[in-house]
Formats: structure tokens, C-alpha cells, sequence
């Protein structure tokens, strides 16, 4: 019935039956593949669990991956259909092929597909936000002044019932230090379970990201700028440390693992560091938001800038950096109790 | 107007015209290629000694032992000279000085004018061509040597910095010499043909814009050999600021792109406002001119604030300004917020052609209108407009303001709405179609596949909570992969082999081509389809040590991308053989049987593209409407009742 | 031209991409030698070093370097070999002025047996870099904790080193010694964490950031 170069026959197939049959494959395929996504890979999907915000990105990783996978399915389908059924050879002399229908557009399925898109994605942005809110970030860097911030959280090291850890980044290592335990700086990152905690994260030099994988903490270390995270974590287990953003030569080794452990334990680690490390407290630096580098090393404090003179038009000196006591050579930080553990 | 290049003698179809004044200069004394090298020579021995005269008692010089302002200005002076003895500033200077500015010839049908400085868009276009795919080839190369080191987590191939070299080097060629790789060579050669314009707005500006990429090509690659830059392509400060010399290469060349940039897309968005043939309404103009319009206007709008961040980073580094320097009041968001802000729009510069070509090529595969124009449109218009809207999706953790973030991600989102449409346009195009399975319909497809693979993985960046996860981490590198390289340049591929038989009268060999693609296709996705997985498990970006357990992974994404090797070598050898190897033949005019108006042109289209300005009576796309040709040439067809829509 | 014309043009032109490709490979693959720790006495392996204030020849006369003996004679790299589970003993020479290290953190010894190290003559575990000369350069294997500082020598010392690298022990120089243990083999990252690049912004760049001066690796062999 068909001659070289006219249409595969589908002629008597109407538009509705098209349709039809594109829907029923791409139905049966999303009934297969959305439960298989969401039910059976969703609670394996990155980061994982090991957090209250890993674990609700795992949660929206998964929602994701639900709403791309009808997306996928359909245009696949589509596409697949229409190379099967409505194909002429590539080598159709040009003479012998007929032009398709002329078809502009339709209403319908251009106001469809834009109001599916559109309110796909305002509930994704609804969906997203209402996760930072809930999760406090969702385990993201939300800058100096979150707005979103757990029970407990202050401004002022004394008053906050979150452990705090400095998180600071240097070209290639990182250090942590703990106000709430005499400043002490360590090399290690220890935290304990059931724990609420605020990462503070600084750099000393350039831009470096603190990236605790299993935990789902991410949260760029820029020199001169506290960015805080907060995770709470869940059970004992170790904790993979990479550095995300680009910071020099050797910004691949900045990778090191840590550790959560029960409070018990935690307690007896950060004693021991503070036993360990007590003739080097008193040369660290006080412990501060940022501590502003300097190019011969050791530390920039503006309050012990000279006095600009009198008739200069400048402002006296400025205070030093925000919330913290000026700095005394002890180093030491008002400490306060150990923050208590938050029940589950 | 068009009396400035139909200077006496303009040929017309190959009798040579008597030799000017011009022409009867000695080789060695006419601008071209051997003067822009002594140019450039020159210039940078110039500019070094300027620079070295400046920098050399300055106390950081000393203490580093390197002089950066020697090397700026030294490549900084090159270029000017490079660009001098092209004779790119010949005409502005003579204008300058009053003098009556020397006619220009360049008809002669030769292999030498595609070595000068000319005002043939034709010529720029092919230019183009030849260079993009070599500055492709060769940072794919570099891609090469990435891989091969991330082969192991444990034996190191690279020094670590050397590695570091590489990775920037990759990552720059591509991103910033591949910005133009659809608009420099399709679209300088078609856009004028496809509006029935004889020429472009500004002639000399479009060939300097693509002067300007050798050089900046030159300089980008010379960084390697004074200690490369340890930044990367999105070169942050302060790393920048403290990295060695070769920052300089990178930021000079940045710059001299970003130019290059401004005023190809300029040229572009005049050409198409200004110079339409009678009868080219806004709703006939082709959805490739589309894009290219929305295109430049992107690129002229977005690319001087890198200018800005190079030449802020350039200070810093060399007369020691404070802007990106926290120790004296600097901010280290300020380069990422200025550099995202061009970045950004940047990458929709390289997806925009990419759409347009979708566009262009499925009607004409598919034999139907192209379905829903104006949304396309639309679509277009509404991503560059968006584009600058949602830069700081790339500082979600890096503690910017969290008011801010919602709102970037609220725009972001919505920025996946207007780029859907082209995805709505395919189906509706495909729907019923007369579907024609040549190499360049391949390589369309194989593009829509592999953009909805990077536009959906875009959702999962757009989204704070699962940004988190993948933010500086292979997962965005596999993102980009999918819309610049799955996108971008297949789509780039199906326009060369579509275009190819109008630019030189060969087409290329279509089995080949077929190899090629299905190679390219599916070592494509297997290279790129797990890094979205070791992205997810904690494997960072840029990083020669990794953790043991991801090796099987990596080694698998290294061996599939020496196959992509392969693939690009299939390729080059049918790109060689059909274009210069085998002797040319016969080709219809109109071999994919396009409506398209650059198709009613000679091949190659002649030196003026029309004879006479067409007039336009129907649009490119009215496949199954019975409408007649879509332009007129002769008065006496406009008289014609029927066939005219 | 005729086509074995144009093949001859392009197979020429590919001979040279690939020169020119293989010659940057080549040039970017050159890693500085590798030195084998010398065998001390009972099993046990002994590394020299030394940190020299300027290299004072080319490629980078101002930059400053690390310097690792072998057989004798000072060799300039950064890369050298012990065996495994072993006690390995440095031995370090340090010709540079001090300052403060960016984080004093690093004042304290880690990593060594016994937690100390031997500073001419005097065992210490913590150093103050902040008083008095200050830190002239570090040693750090981030990823084994090892850590020791290097005191520099007096800013206004009569001697200095400024003869081309190596500098002979005649000039003004302190001496360190510190031993560790070996554990698995691996190859292991170190560095100094000292800001010394000079003349680059946060001392960070430079030598600090190039293999063969500030840092370099320790490979752990069976």
C-alpha cells in the first residue's frame, strides 16, 4: 500500500489513538519505575542517614529523583514512539517525500505542559524551602545570620545550647577548636551522638569548603567570615571529610575521616585533648569568629590598630571582631557547661 | 551602507579585478598572518620590558621572583601587536588620523583569505570553524590526561600541581574557548543568508572577534609553560590572587575572550535587528536567528563584567589593590559574585545555540512546521532574560545572605520552565512527522536525550537541601557535561553536518557519520552517567586522591573516555577526508531539501550572498502548508497571486 | 594540489600536533627525584634536610627550599622513600629567619615518638612561635599527624646563608632532630605550614604551593 517514501501506514490510526497509546506504555512504565525509585533506591540514596540533615536530603534526593523519573519516561517514550511509527528512510529522494501535517501548535498541550511545569516547580520550591526551614539549612553553610535556627542557638558562645565547633580550613589540613572546652584547637573531629551541634566555619586563607559527606554538611570556609551549619547527629559511626572547593595544590588531600561517638566517650576525648594541648592553649590565638590572616603569619586585630590622627576624617579604631571578648593573652574563652545533649 | 566593502572591482562571481594599490605590496609588507606574528613579537617584547621597567623594585616582585606586570603586559602587548599586523586596526586608525581609509579586497577566491583579516562573514564563519574544533580537539586532550590520572586514587601520573594545570586548562579551553563554537562559525555564516542580508552590521568588528581567539588560545596554552594556574576555569579569588604567573595567562586570556565575546554577539544582534530582507517579519525569522539574537545579547550584556573580574584580579595581583584581599578590607565573595554573574548567563550562551539548532534542523527532518514558534520564542527570550536572575545558585553554601537563598531558588526553578519549551517543540514538531533519520537528525536526538539528562540534574543543583549534596562535587561536573557536551555539542555536530554541504559543496560521509555518532552517543553517556554517582558518594571536584572504594568506578569513566577519543578521531578523519581529502563531488543544491532561505544561495553562497535583496513572503518553516518557496527574487514573482502566504 | 599531496599536508601537520602535544606531556609529567632514606644502624632509617632562606640559583633564586641529603651530596626534591614500620630519623638544618606560624595549633609537636623534638640540643614538645624568632619553617604529614616546627634563626644573625642552595652548616642555622614510625606503606603528603612564600599574597603561594620546595611526599615502602 505504500510506496518509497510515503509513511509507514499508520494513516487510519487517529490523533486519540496516538495518544492513547503513548500514555498506556508511559503509564505502565512510571508504575513500574516510581516505586522501584523512590521506595526501594530512595533510602539508599547519598548522603544517607548518619543525620537528621543527611537524612532529609536523602528525602529530597528521593522526591527528586520520583518526579524526574515520569519526566524521563515520558519524553524516552515519546521519542522512541515516534522513531518506530512515523520514520521515512534518511535516503527518501527528496522529489518522493510528502511534507507531514501542518501543525502550528496546540492549545491544549501548551497550556498543559506549561501549567504541569510550572506548578511542578513551585512545589519543588515549596517542598525545598520548608525543608531548610524544618532542617535549620539542611546542613548547608547559611552564612554569619542564618534564619533558621534550632532551639537553643545564640549568637554569644556562652549563652548557646549547641556544641559549638569551629571548623577552620587552611591550605591543606583542617583544625577544629571548641569554645565551649577552653578554645581547644584539635586536629581530629570528634562529636558526639544525639548531639545538636553549629559548625563555624573560617578559613585562614583562601576559599575552602568543609564537606562532612555522611553527614550532609557543607559549608564553604571563607577567610574572614563565620559560616554557620548546624547538624544534628543521629548514632555512633565515622565521618567523611573532604574539601569541596578548589583551594590549591593539594586541596585532594584535604581529606580526613572523623568520628561521632557517644557523649561518654566524647567527654573523655575532648578532656584528654584539653590535657594534652594545655601549654599550647595559651598560644592560640582568642577564640574568635574569623581570625583575619596576615601575611607574615600570626594574627590581624583592628582594636590594636594605632589611632588614626585626629584630623584625618577617619573613624577612631574599630572595636574588635564581632561577639567575642577582647582578646587577653591568656587566649582563653569564658567557658560555659557543656552544652546538653538533645534527646534523640 | 553597503557602498563601504562594494568598493570598485567587487567581484561577482570569479573574473579577477585589476590589482589595487593594496595588492602590488611586497608579502612581507602587507598585514596577515607573517605580520601578525612579527606583531606579536614585538608586542610582547614590548610590553615585558614595560612591564619588568614598572614591576622590578617593587618589594613583592622581588620577594617572589616573578614579574607580573612583565607578563601582562607582555601578553597584553602581543595581542595588540598580534592584531596590528592583521591589519585590524588599520581602518580605525587611518579613520582616526582623517585619512582616507585604504579599499579593502578580499574576493579573490583563494586559501590565503582565510588566513587574513576579512570582511567576508563566510570566511569569518569557516574561520571560525576550523579553530573551534581544534581549540575542541585539544582540550579534549587535557580531558585525556585527567582521566588518565584519575585512573588511580593512590599512583599519581601529575605532580599534584601540574595536575591541578591541567584540570584549569581543560576546563578553560573548553568553557572559554568553545563560548562561540555555535555562533562563531553558524552563526556568522548564516545568520545574514538566513535573514537575506548581503552583509553583516559590522564587518570588521565580527572579524576581530575572531582574531581575537588565537590569541587569547596562544596566551591560555603559553600559561603552561610559566607555571600554569592553579584555580580552575572559575578562577577564585583569593586563590588567583595568590597563584604564580600563569593566573596572569588565564586572566589575560579571559579577557581577551570575553572582548571577543562582546562584540561577535553585538555585531549579531544588530545584524538580525537592522538588516532583515523586506518580507522578514519578527514571526518569519528563523529559530536559529533567534537564538543567535538572544545569544549576543547575553554575550554583550554579561561578558564585560568578567572583563570587570579580570581586570579587578589583574590589580590585585599586580599593583596590589585590596578588592579581593580580606587582610586589608576585601571580600572573597566579590569574585565569585561577579564572575557567577557573567558565568551564569554564560552557560545559556552555550545552550541557547544549541536550541536553536534543535529548532532549525527538526522541521526540516520531520517535514512539518516547527511546532509552537512563538513559545519557543519565548522560551528563548525568557531564559536570557532569567539567566541574570540566578547566579547565586553557585554560592548556595558559601554562606551568602540565607534570606537570599529561596529566592535564587525560586528562580532558578522557573528558569527550567522557559528551557522545557524546547523540548515542547520537539514533541510537537516529532508528532506525525515524516521523520528522516540522517546523521544531523541523529546527532539532534541524541542532544535532546542527553540535555534532559543535564537540564533534569540541573533540578537537583536548583535545590538547596540537594545542592548540598552535590555542590564541588562530580555530580556538578557531570550536570554541565550533559548540557554543554551531551547538549551543546551535539548539537554543535549536528550543525556541521547539516550545514557543511551549503559552506563547502561537501557533505560529509554519512556512514562515518553514522559510526560517529553512535560511538560518540554511547561513550558519551557511559562517561558521564556515573559521575552523577561518585559526584553523590563524596568525591569532590578537582582532587587527584579520592577514596579507594570509588576506583572501579573511576577506572570505568577513564576507559569509556578514551573511547569518546576514538569517536572524536572517527571524526576528524571524515571531517579531513570529505572536506579536503577526496577529490569534490556533485551535490545538489539543497540536499536535506530545506526550506530555509540560506539554502537558495549558490554553494558556496557568492561573495555578496544575493545577487538582489529577496523579498520574503513566507516563513522557513511552512512544511505541508502548500505555501511556495519563501523568498522572491525577481520583481515579477511578487505577482503571483498563488502560493503566497 | 593532488590528494597524496594534501594526505602528505596533513599527515605532516598531525606529526606535529603530536610533537608538540607529547612534548608538554613529557614537560608536565617531570616530577623531582626521589631519595631513598640512608640505613642507620638496628634496621632503622635516617632522612637529612635541610630549609634554605633562598634557593639563589635558577629556576627560582628568591624562593624558598627544602633540600634532602643523600649519599652526601644534597639533592633538590622533596620526594623520598622510607620503609615501613620502621623508626625513621630526621635531621633537619634550618638557615631561614622566623616568624609566627598562621596557626599556632602547630606550635605543638604531634606525630613524633615521644612527642618531642630535639632543637639544638634540648628536647621540647611545644614551641612558642610566637616570641622570639619566631618559626622559620615546618615539617607536616597531615594525614599520619605528624607535626614539627623548625625555629628560625635570629633576625639579626651575623651569618646568614646566601651562597646558592645547599648551604654548608658554616652559616648560622638550627638544628632539629625528631624520629617517627612508620606504619602501612602509602604514599603521604607533606608540607611546610609555614606562610613563607615571600612576596605572595598570604605567603601561601610560590614555593609553598610547588612540589620540590615547601612540600612534597613521603613514600612509605615495604
Amino acid at each position: 500500500m505504500s510506496s518509497a517514501g510515503a509513511p509507514v501506514d499508520r494513516a487510519e490510526r487517529t490523533d486519540r489513538e496516538h495518544v492513547r497509546r503513548i500514555g498506556l506504555i508511559w503509564l505502565v512504565l512510571c508504575v513500574i519505575a516510581l516505586p522501584l525509585v523512590y521506595f526501594v533506591l530512595g533510602p539508599h540514596l547519598p548522603p544517607g542517614n548518619d543525620s537528621y540533615q543527611a537524612a532529609a536530603q536523602q528525602q529530597d534526593n528521593a522526591v527528586l529523583a520520583a518526579i524526574a523519573t515520569p519526566v524521563f519516561l515520558f519524553i524516552w517514550v515519546y521519542i522512541g514512539y515516534a522513531v518506530k511509527n512515523w520514520r521515512i528512510p534518511a535516503d527518501t529522494p527528496l522529489d518522493q517525500i510528502q511534507d507531514g501535517p501542518a501543525i502550528r501548535g496546540h492549545r491544549g498541550f501548551q497550556i498543559t505542559w506549561i501549567a504541569v511545569t510550572t506548578v511542578a516547580v513551585l512545589g519543588l520550591f515549596v517542598f525545598a524551602t520548608v525543608e531548610m526551614a524544618v532542617d535549620y539549612g539542611a546542613g548547608t553553610g547559611s552564612g554569619t545570620s542564618p534564619i533558621w535556627t534550632p532551639a537553643g542557638f545564640s549568637t554569644s558562645v556562652k549563652d548557646s545550647k549547641l556544641l559549638q565547633v569551629q571548623v577552620i580550613g587552611q591550605q591543606w589540613r583542617w583544625t577544629y577548636r571548641f569554645p565551649q572546652y577552653d578554645g581547644v584547637e584539635t586536629a581530629d573531629l570528634v562529636l558526639p551522638a544525639g548531639q545538636q551541634v553549629q559548625f563555624n566555619v573560617t578559613s585562614l586563607d583562601v576559599i575552602h569548603s568543609f564537606w562532612a559527606v555522611n553527614l550532609g554538611v557543607k559549608a564553604d570556609a571563607n577567610p574572614g567570615v563565620n559560616n554557620i551549619a548546624f547538624v544534628e547527629t543521629k548514632a555512633v559511626g565515622p565521618v567523611d571529610i573532604r574539601c569541596a572547593e578548589l583551594c590549591g595544590t593539594y586541596h585532594g588531600a584535604m581529606a580526613q575521616t572523623g568520628q561521632v561517638m557517644t557523649h561518654q566517650d566524647f567527654d573523655t576525648w575532648i578532656r584528654g585533648q584539653v590535657a594534652l594541648h594545655q601549654d599550647l592553649i595559651p598560644q592560640l590565638p582568642a577564640y574568635d569568629d574569623f581570625y583575619v590572616p596576615q601575611t607574615d603569619g600570626g594574627y590581624y586585630d583592628p582594636s590594636q590598630d594605632p589611632p588614626p590622627p585626629v584630623d584625618s576624617g577617619l573613624p577612631p579604631a574599630s572595636p574588635s571582631p564581632s561577639g567575642s571578648p577582647a582578646p587577653s593573652p591568656s587566649g582563653t574563652d569564658t567557658s560555659s557547661p557543656s552544652p546538653s545533649p538533645t534527646s534523640s | 551602507m553597503a557602498t563601504d566593502i562594494a568598493a570598485p572591482g567587487v567581484d561577482t562571481g570569479g573574473t579577477p579585478e585589476p590589482p589595487s594599490e593594496a595588492r602590488t605590496r611586497r608579502w612581507w609588507r602587507r598585514s596577515g598572518l607573517p605580520a601578525a606574528v612579527v606583531g606579536a613579537v614585538v608586542g610582547y617584547l614590548i610590553g615585558t620590558y614595560l612591564g619588568t621597567w614598572v614591576g622590578q623594585d617593587n618589594q613583592q616582585v622581588q620577594g617572589m621572583g616573578h614579574n607580573d606586570f612583565a607578563v601582562t603586559l607582555g601578553y597584553l602587548g602581543g595581542t595588540v601587536g598580534w592584531l596590528a599586523g592583521m591589519g585590524a586596526l588599520t581602518y580605525p586608525v587611518q579613520k582616526m588620523l582623517g585619512h582616507q581609509p585604504a579599499a579593502e579586497h578580499e574576493h579573490e577566491r583563494s586559501l590565503g583569505r582565510y588566513f587574513r583579516y576579512t570582511l567576508d562573514h563566510k570566511v569569518v564563519g569557516v574561520q571560525y570553524l576550523v579553530a573551534m574544533i581544534s581549540y575542541f580537539l585539544v582540550g579534549g586532550l587535557f580531558a585525556l590526561a585527567v582521566r588518565t590520572e584519575l585512573l588511580s586514587p593512590t599512583r599519581h601520573l601529575f605532580p599534584p600541581g601540574k595536575y591541578l594545570e591541567i584540570v584549569g586548562e581543560h576546563g578553560t579551553l573548553m568553557m572559554m574557548m568553545m563560548t562561540s563554537a555555535i555562533l562563531g562559525p553558524f552563526g556568522n555564516y548564516f545568520v545574514p543568508l538566513m535573514i537575506g542580508s548581503r552583509r553583516m552590521a559590522f564587518p570588521r568588528l565580527e572579524a576581530l572577534s575572531f582574531w581575537l581567539t588565537p590569541a587569547a588560545f596562544l596566551v591560555l596554552l603559553s600559561g603552561l609553560l610559566i607555571g600554569g594556574f592553579p584555580a580552575g576555569w572559575t578562577g577564585y579569588a583569593p586563590l588567583s590572587i595568590q597563584a604564580t604567573q600563569g593566573q596572569d595567562a588565564y586572566l589575560v586570556a579571559f579577557g581577551l575572550m570575553a572582548i571577543s565575546m562582546i562584540v561577535g554577539g553585538f555585531n549579531i544582534v544588530v545584524t538580525v535587528i537592522n538588516y532583515r530582507a523586506p518580507g522578514m517579519t519578527w514571526t518569519r525569522i528563523p529559530l536559529f536567528t533567534w537564538s543567535m539574537l538572544v545569544t549576543g545579547m547575553l554575550m554583550s550584556l554579561a561578558a564585560p563584567v568578567l572583563v570587570l573580574g579580570c581586570y579587578l584580579s589583574l590589580m590585585d595581583r599586580t599593583v596590589q589593590t585590596a578588592l579581593f584581599d580580606v587582610e586589608h578590607g576585601g571580600s572573597p565573595y566579590l569574585w565569585e559574585n561577579v564572575f557567577w554573574f557573567f558565568g551564569h548567563p554564560e552557560v545559556y550562551i552555550l545552550a541557547l545555540p544549541g536550541f536553536g539548532i534543535a529548532a532549525e534542523l527538526l522541521p526540516v527532518f520531520t517535514r512539518k512546521p516547527a511546532f509552537g514558534y512563538r513559545i519557543v520564542v519565548a522560551g528563548m527570550v525568557g531564559v536570557g532574560l532569567l539567566s541574570f536572575f540566578v547566579w547565586q545558585h553557585h554560592l548556595f553554601v558559601s554562606g551568602i545572605n540565607s534570606d537570599m537563598r529561596p529566592v535564587v531558588m525560586l528562580t532558578t526553578e522557573m528558569i527550567s520552565i522557559p528551557t522545557g519549551f524546547i523540548f515542547l517543540a520537539a514533541i510537537g514538531t516529532l508528532w506525525r512527522a515524516r521523520i528522516r533519520l540522517t546523521v544531523p537528525m541523529l546527532f539532534i536526538l541524541g542532544g535532546l536525550f542527553n540535555f534532559l539528562i543535564g537540564g533534569i540534574s540541573g533540578v537537583f543543583l536548583s535545590d538547596v537541601p540537594t545542592d548540598a549534596v552535590a555542590h564541588g562535587s562530580f555530580f556538578v561536573m557531570s550536570h554541565f557535561h550533559y548540557t554543554i557536551m551531551g547538549g551543546y555539542m551535539f548539537f554543535f555536530f549536528a550543525g556541521l553536518y547539516y550545514w557543511l554541504p551549503k559552506m563547502t559543496g561537501r557533505m560529509l560521509n554519512k556512514r562515518l557519520g553514522q559510526v560517529h555518532f553512535w560511538t560518540l552517543f554511547v561513550f558519551f553517556n557511559s562517561t558521564f552517567l556515573p559521575l552523577f554517582a561518585i559526584g553523590e558518594l563524596g568525591m569532590p571536584r578537582r582532587v587527584f586522591e579520592y577514596a579507594d572504594s570509588l576506583q572501579a568506578l573511576n577506572m570505568w569513566v577513564s576507559i569509556s573516555a578514551y573511547l569518546i577519543g576514538v569517536s572524536m578521531l572517527i571524526f576528524v578523519y571524515n571531517f579531513l577526508k570529505s572536506t579536503v581529502i577526496d577529490p569534490p563531488s556533485p551535490l545538489p543544491a539543497n540536499p536535506w531539501g530545506s526550506r530555509g532561505l540560506e539554502w537558495f544561495t549558490s554553494t558556496p553562497p557568492a561573495a555578496d550572498n544575493f545577487e538582489r535583496i529577496p523579498t520574503v513572503v513566507s516563513g522557513p518553516y511552512e512544511y505541508g502548508t502548500g505555501a511556495g518557496p519563501m523568498a522572491v527574487f525577481r520583481d515579477e514573482d511578487l505577482m503571483q497571486p498563488e502560493g503566497v502566504s | 594540489m593532488n590528494k597524496s599531496g594534501r594526505i602528505g599536508v596533513i599527515v605532516a601537520a598531525a606529526a606535529a600536533v603530536v610533537i608538540v602535544a607529547a612534548s608538554f606531556v613529557v614537560y608536565l609529567l617531570a616530577y623531582p627525584p626521589s631519595v631513598s632514606a640512608a640505613t642507620g644502624g638496628s634496621g632503622e632509617a635516617e632522612v637529612t634536610m635541610q630549609t634554605v632562606p633562598a634557593y639563589n640559583q635558577e629556576p627560582e633564586p628568591t624562593w624558598v627550599s627544602y633540600m634532602i641529603q643523600q649519599g652526601g651530596s644534597w639533592v633538590h626534591t622533596t620526594m623520598f622513600e622510607v620503609p615501613a614500620h620502621t623508626l625513621v630519623h630526621f635531621t633537619v638544618y634550618q638557615f631561614d629567619t622566623g616568624s609566627p606560624l598562621r596557626n599556632p595549633f602547630m606550635n605543638q609537636v604531634a606525630g613524633t615518638v615521644g612527642g618531642t623534638e630535639n632543637i639544638d640540643g634540648k628536647d621540647v614538645s611545644i614551641f612558642n612561635g610566637n616570641e622570639g624568632d619566631g618559626i622559620g619553617h615546618s615539617f607536616a604529614i597531615p594525614a599520619l599527624g605528624v607535626s614539627v616546627v623548625f625555629p628560625g634563626i635570629s633576625a639579626n644573625a651575623q651569618n646568614p646563608c646566601s651562597v646558592p642552595a645547599p648551604c654548608p652548616t658554616t652559616f648560622d642555622h638550627t638544628t632539629i632532630t625528631f624520629t617517627i614510625q612508620t606504619g602501612d606503606p602509602g604514599t603521604y603528603a607533606w608540607q611546610c605550614f609555614v606562610p613563607c612564600g615571600l612576596g605572595y599574597p598570604l605567603g601561601n603561594g610560590g614555593p609553598m604551593s610547588t612540589l620540590g620546595y615547601m612540600n612534597g611526599f613521603m613514600k612509605v615502602v615495604a
